[in-house]
């Protein structure tokens, strides 16, 4: 059960990547998909495939798990995909029977957005979930949120919400099978029945697993209490996030595709798209 | 009186992924009625043994029987044999779910599709059996103690009536009295019952006191299966595999070295009193 999910899990690993502090990581991966919507021109579209593809091979993450991370997204790619190929009106048609007209930009329309999802999603991927463990993640928010203290935004308390929360999420994956199997054996059928049948079958695995989450937060909360956690006033770190200078190159590298892309835009425009 | 019984099973977690981890290897024994114990360090195996017996894992290879039939050969109706073998995990207070602790216990019962007389009939016994009082029986389970959970929670695979019960560390985090009154239970229903009960536990002296034959598994293997003085004899074969004797039996070791034989075989206290008792005899 735990190793069907791919989207969203770190890979060990030592690459660049993987060695970037995350709040570089966190703000060149916005910069990234700007960019990634700011191309219209064909020149753009073939600098940014030429970037990722040049990124996934720097993270040595084998491509099948690239494409494992999209497979919980094709529903989406396709469906967003066939929206644009049915409903944009061009001037070149080339199909129309009934009240459906398919004209040529609508087809490539749809090839530039599920382009652009397919790059999000690996752009994601390489620049944060896959290369960046969950704890560094929350910590970079929390240097990076760290402004919003000023506004009296409980930032390290949030940052510290989203730690346990992605801690406990295999405590409890493992905790639903537990109950599941348990259930199971006294003779529970989850899977027969109509909606409601089953659905009142979901109440025996239901209700042990919010007993047990509210019972793991009890015995977490007095185990941070008894290691006297007030929060985060005048809390230091164990390991303090630095940047230097290949962190500042990488940004830079962003930076510059960025620039290339509008650049590309304007004075390259190989069938510029509106969208 | 019923029998559990492998042939050759094997269990590998994780099969296509690298990590993969063989759980089970070539595993084969017969088990007829009594309590047989269940013992191995952590990770020998045990957890995976127990599920494959009611039919929660399938094996790779390998047929499991019970009443010597295989319980995989209508895999549709693998439902039916976990109602004839029934299996309490560790820590199931951690599963009750219901409003009342007499809907809880009747939860397996409800499932089997007996009519509400036969439930209520059977929630009694049952909770009879594990030690609980009638008046717990309207209240909710979550008001209970720990100790009253894990009844709760025990009396719900014994009101299925199994022909097999299996217990994954029954008495696992209670004091002595509760581990008393919980096993004693479970032995008095497999002998008025006639239900083949197997335990997995760590604790060597409830083995000692509960079982009548020992499974001693290692390395995804079986070690010995044998009656209890048997195995507790073999000491050193238990400790080289992560295993201890009950602290009866270290004495009567100890008293060997000491040049008082009472024999190495002894693993209760009362067995350990009878035989001190009758060496005194036989020296005046």
């Amino acid at each position: 059960m735990r190793s069907d999910i791919t989207f969203g899990q770190y890979i060990e690993g030592d690459s660049l990547f993987h060695r970037f502090d995350a709040r570089i990581k966190i703000i060149t991966s916005i910069l990234f998909i700007v960019t990634i919507f700011l191309a219209k021109s064909l020149t753009a579209f073939a600098l940014i495939f030429v970037s990722i593809t040049v990124f996934v091979i720097m993270t040595r993450i084998p491509v099948r798990m690239m494409i494992k991370a999209m497979k919980p997204l094709l529903f989406i790619i396709i469906f967003t995909a066939l929206i644009n190929i049915l409903w944009f009106k061009g001037d070149t048609l080339l199909v129309q029977f009934w009240i459906i007209s398919i004209y040529l930009e609508g087809i490539f329309n749809a090839g530039i957005i599920i382009f652009r999802i397919i790059v999000l999603i690996i752009a994601t991927s390489v620049f944060l979930t896959y290369t960046t463990t969950p704890l560094a993640l929350t910590d970079a928010l929390e240097s990076l949120l760290k402004p919003l203290k000023l506004i009296h935004v409980p930032v390290h308390e949030f940052a510290m919400m989203m730690t346990i929360a992605l801690r406990f999420i295999p405590t409890l994956i493992d905790e639903t099978r537990k109950i599941i199997n348990a259930q199971t054996a006294r003779g529970a059928d989850f899977s027969s029945g109509g909606l409601i049948k089953r659905a009142k079958a979901m109440i025996p695995i239901l209700i042990p697993l919010f007993v047990s989450a509210f019972r793991r937060a009890d015995e977490l909360a007095v185990a941070m209490e008894c290691r006297c956690y007030t929060g985060g006033e005048g809390r230091t770190k164990m390991n303090v996030p630095k940047t230097n200078a290949k962190d500042w190159i990488f940004f830079g590298v962003i930076i510059l595709i960025g620039a290339a892309v509008v650049l590309l835009n304007i004075f390259l425009p190989v069938y510029t798209f509106s969208i | 009186m019923a029998t559990v019984e492998l042939k050759n099973v094997s269990f590998t977690y994780n099969k296509s992924m690298k990590n993969a981890k063989k759980a089970l290897d070539d595993i084969s024994f017969r088990i007829e009625g009594g309590i047989t114990g269940l013992i191995g360090h952590t990770g020998s195996g045990k957890s995976t043994l127990v599920q494959l017996l009611n039919g929660l894992l399938k094996p790779d290879s390998g047929t499991v029987l019970i009443d010597g039939t295989d319980i995989w050969k209508e895999p549709k109706k693998i439902r039916d044999v976990r109602f004839k073998v029934g299996l309490v995990m560790q820590y199931p207070e951690h599963q009750l779910f219901a409003d009342t602790v007499r809907e809880d216990i009747g939860f397996g019962p409800k499932n089997m599709g007996l009519s509400k007389e036969e439930i209520k009939k059977r929630v009694e016994e049952s909770a009879r059996f594990a030690g609980l009082d009638p008046e717990v029986l309207d209240k909710s389970p979550f008001d209970l103690s720990g100790g009253q959970k894990r009844r709760v929670a025990l009396s719900g695979v014994l009101a299925m009536d199994p022909e097999v019960l299996i217990l994954d560390e029954p008495a696992a985090g209670l004091d002595p009295a509760g581990r008393r009154e919980i096993l004693g239970g479970i032995k008095k229903f497999s002998r008025e019952k006639g239900t083949c009960v197997i335990i997995v536990s760590h604790s060597m002296e409830d083995m000692a006191l509960y079982c009548d034959d020992l499974i001693v598994m290692a390395n995804a293997k079986i070690l010995m299966h044998r009656p209890c003085a048997e195995v507790f004899s073999e000491a050193e074969l238990l400790s080289s595999v992560g295993l201890d004797v009950p602290q009866i039996t270290k004495i009567a070791r100890l008293m060997q070295k000491a040049g008082a034989d009472i024999g190495l075989d002894v693993y209760t206290v009362d067995y350990a009193v009878d035989k001190i008792l009758e060496l005194e005899r036989t020296k005046h």
